[in-house]
């Protein structure tokens, strides 16, 4: 590996980085683009050669991540939370969210309270940053359709 | 049985860059640099604390093979090294407006969470780097 692609990880590093930060925004390729110093035509290849999904998965497990906590933690509606998390409707949401989970938002949000009463709660201080690595659900890249 | 952590260690690709980030820019001071021969053994600390060096290490041969060395490099500049540094602040908003006067990357800004004021950086290389304002 050359330092040109070294290079480049890291400039795409800094777009995925950009849509941890932004992830209930629509998400903008072009803006992206230029954060990662590519053509918006190469961007798309290239950062999935680098992370091993396209930047719509990796913006939809971003997305279902902060969902996740939100069902977990608050006793927000599920379109309350849909929309919270920048997804345009009900309908995707719902059906993107049992793609990656493989439950339905409610049925997620039942198990997890459920587990939550069985184990208790914990008073760890976690750093921010390790909680969203870990939370975020994980979905095989080759299932991609994009 | 252990006292203390004495040394940590993260992975860079550039030492003279890394010196520039981690002094120049986050304010830690140089515990040592010094060219062993087969080595550049560069530490730094944070200001007050020079019991607890952070190691800045170039990945390369003979400490492992250039194989090796590349598959460290880029996963280092993927953000998958899990190189992570933590550093406590007095002020986590003040600190946050210096360092991005000065140009640091940041990935998160200051937010309120259970255990205090916190934000997140990288380094040029890819590490990840937060600093927290405890709650009082």
């Amino acid at each position: 590996m050359s330092r040109a692609s070294e290079d480049t990880n890291r400039r795409m590093l800094r777009a995925r980085d950009a849509m941890d930060r932004s992830y209930a925004q629509p998400l903008d390729v072009p803006a992206l683009a230029r954060i990662a110093h590519v053509s918006q035509a190469h961007f798309t290849r290239t950062f999935r050669a680098t992370f091993g999904e396209t930047p719509h998965r990796y913006l939809q497990r971003r997305r279902v991540e902060r969902a996740m906590f939100l069902l977990r933690e608050t006793d927000r509606s599920v379109t309350d939370i849909c929309f919270e998390v920048g997804f345009a409707s009900p309908g995707t949401f719902s059906r993107t969210f049992r793609d990656i989970v493989g439950r339905s938002p409610r049925e997620y949000r039942k198990g997890a309270k459920e587990a939550q009463e069985v184990r208790g709660t914990t008073a760890v201080a976690v750093p921010t940053c390790f909680t969203m690595a870990w939370t975020r659900p994980y979905a095989c890249p080759v299932t991609d359709p994009r | 049985m252990f006292t203390a952590i004495t040394h940590s260690q993260i992975y860079v690709l550039d030492q003279d860059e890394a010196l520039d980030f981690y002094v120049g820019k986050l304010g830690l001071e140089v515990n040592a640099d010094v060219d062993l021969g087969f080595m550049r053994w560069l530490t730094v600390h944070v200001p007050g604390h020079p019991e607890r060096q952070i190691l800045l290490e170039k990945p390369g041969p003979p400490a492992m093979s250039e194989e090796t060395a590349e598959q460290v490099r880029a996963l280092l500049t993927k953000g998958a090294m899990g190189g992570h540094l933590i550093f406590s602040t007095e002020d986590c908003r003040k600190t946050y407006e210096t360092l991005r006067g000065k140009g640091v990357e940041f990935t998160e800004e200051p937010t309120e969470r259970p255990y205090g004021i916190d934000c997140g950086l990288r380094d040029p290389f890819g590490n990840n780097i937060r600093f927290t304002q405890p709650s009082a």
